[in-house]
């Protein structure tokens, strides 16, 4: 019998620490999944954040590297130009890419850097305790905004990858969801596409995953999903922007 | 090997023995006084087929060095003061991943923006660790165009050794001077990777995956990767002190002083022995490991010692001679520097 369905080799088999209903999981999983359609296993190296994805080489079986927080893209730079023909990725939260990093960010896309970036966005700082993030809507309350967040002192919510797509370095931006199956499987194919731009030396690629913190959405799993769908989604339309 | 004498600034002298030492990457930052060190590389670097960055910040910078030294190349920054200060997380993290790397701070006067003048004010910042946690860089301090060349050698092949950041620690007279250079021309035909580095990332082929990362969530682990870090400082201490004395063994009056200090400091000694003075100078080379052994020759003598700053090295000194009874000291920063007739005067 044909087998059609296992275990990503380029995924460890332990149990993750994430919170139930956590899209990081469910995001390690298809960049494992990914990195073995295009067999790239031997020659990818990722760079893991600071964030609650800090432990992320835990879970991948390939070489990984930390990076100070906000620093990856610096880091995943100095890889890559000094290793082009190997296959390099950053992963990277909200916190990470579009407050504390968005120099890097911006720099790192404005020179056509020949990369991949796992963007997650789940608005809010996750691992220092559910603070307001870049990404936090407007009214929304996290440990730092308990009246949520209010326009007048705290500014809108920053749309990175918007700003991304107007830089002529950049080749790619799209941003997907992982709040439904149908959603995870567009997720999968647009980080396909992003890994396979490096690997074609098109440039920059970026993919914005939006993705559920039930834990400090303060909902259930369940409940967090549906936010996506119905609150989240509005202010970050799905889709491809670049 | 080629053999050629030069004209060049202390600035383009550590350009081009970093490339001779094998340096495949360099990322740097506009500041003074090094300047003429990140332009010497970004077009030496081209010409040789390597990599240079002008980066958006010095924290991309010496994160840039980061990654391209867990890819298992020889990497290396520079800036001034005020950019290095920015540069402490990378150097922690850096000595937390232990990976090697080569930092030049061509020091300026501060604290704040100070300005652009030579000092060595950086001395605490350099020696003490500098970013956050139990770390340290190995520190060189080159006096001359020809050591600044010469310790880049030096400086990378410690920083392979120990998988350590080593910093050469300059100051904006050493950049700005121009003096006569023996060049070995000796560039290395491999891609670089002097010594192999097992633990590179280079993706996981026919092996198991390699990790750089400096994260022990668990307080034990922590603990013993601390522990292991201590025992390579040790053993750093013991092996690879550098010093030079001149005229110590029976001197009465001893001056202690680096770098550029250190030729004044020279000068004074050589002056002060023709007239029959019992002088002698101790100049450290490794700001850190400090030189304490260079104390025990001679302790009972009198110590002056000499900085372009406000009493930094002073310290050691005291350590190494376990007291302060017998140690003076003689420091200016801002734009005025220690001169010969200052010096004299003390030691009289």
């Amino acid at each position: 019998m044909k087998k059609i369905f296992s275990h990503p080799k380029s995924l460890r088999k332990i149990p993750t620490h994430y919170c139930a209903g956590c899209g990081h999981g469910i995001a390690h999983r298809l960049i494992a999944e990914v990195v073995d359609e295009l067999n790239i296993r031997e020659k990818v190296i990722g760079i893991a954040p600071v964030g609650c994805a800090v432990v992320a080489y835990d879970y991948w079986d390939f070489d990984c590297c930390e990076s100070a927080h906000g620093r990856a893209l610096a880091v995943a730079t100095g890889i890559k130009r000094c290793r082009p023909e190997k296959v390099v990725f950053t992963y990277q939260g909200d916190g990470d890419l579009a407050a504390i990093g968005t120099n890097e960010t911006i720099h790192a896309a404005n020179r056509g850097e020949n990369l991949t970036v796992i963007f997650i966005n789940n608005a809010v700082y996750g691992m220092t305790g559910g603070q307001m993030a870049p990404t936090t809507l407007v009214g929304q309350k996290t440990a730092t905004t308990p009246y949520g967040r209010k326009v007048n002192l705290h500014g809108w919510p920053l749309k990175i990858s918007e700003i991304l797509g107007l830089l002529k370095g950049v080749v790619y931006v799209e941003r997907v969801s992982l709040h439904a199956p149908l959603e995870v499987l567009k997720a999968k194919s647009a980080i396909k596409q992003a890994f396979l731009n490096q690997i074609q030396n098109k440039g920059f690629s970026l993919v914005e995953i939006l993705s559920a913190c039930p834990t400090y959405w303060q909902m259930s799993p369940r409940e967090a999903l549906d936010w996506i769908k119905e609150v989240m989604i509005k202010e970050f339309p799905l889709g491809r922007i670049k | 090997m080629k053999k050629e004498k030069i004209l060049i600034s202390g600035n383009e002298a550590i350009g081009e023995g970093a490339i001779q030492a094998g340096c495949f990457f360099y990322a740097g930052y506009p500041i003074t006084p090094q300047n003429e060190l990140t332009a010497y590389m970004a077009k030496r670097m081209l010409q040789e087929k390597r990599v240079f960055i002008q980066a958006e910040s010095e924290i991309s910078a010496i994160n840039m060095v980061l990654g391209a030294s867990a890819a298992g190349f020889r990497a290396m920054t520079s800036s001034s003061s005020p950019g290095i200060s920015l540069k402490q997380e990378g150097l922690s993290y850096l000595a937390g991943c232990q990976l090697p790397a080569v930092i030049v701070n061509i020091m300026r006067a501060g604290p704040g923006l100070g300005n652009i003048f030579p000092a060595q004010s950086d001395y605490f910042q350099a020696t003490k660790g500098g970013g956050h946690g139990d770390y340290y860089c190995i520190v060189l301090a080159p006096f001359s165009v020809q050591e600044a060349f010469d310790f880049m050698f030096f400086a990378f092949d410690l920083a392979d050794k120990y998988r350590n950041p080593v910093m050469i620690l300059g100051d904006g007279f050493l950049g700005q001077m121009v003096e006569p250079l023996t060049v070995k021309f000796q560039i290395p035909n491999s891609k670089y990777q002097i010594i192999k580095k097992d633990w590179a990332l280079t993706g996981c082929k026919k092996r198991a995956p390699n990790i750089i990362k400096s994260f022990y969530l668990k307080q034990k682990e922590l603990e013993k990767f601390n522990l292991l870090l201590q025992k390579k400082y040790k053993t750093i201490k013991r092996r690879e002190t550098r010093w030079q004395e001149i005229d110590v063994e029976d001197a009465r009056i001893i001056l202690v002083a680096y770098g550029t200090m250190a030729r004044i400091a020279k000068g004074v000694v050589r002056k002060l022995r023709e007239k029959g003075k019992k002088i002698g100078l101790i100049r450290p080379i490794t700001l850190w490991p400090f030189p304490q052994k260079a104390f025990l020759k001679n302790p009972k003598a009198r110590y002056l010692v000499l900085e372009m700053s406000y009493g930094q090295m002073v310290e050691d000194v005291k350590l190494a001679l376990e007291g302060d009874k017998n140690v003076e000291f003689l420091g200016r920063a801002g734009g005025g520097i220690p001169t010969e007739e200052e010096i004299i005067r003390r030691v009289k």
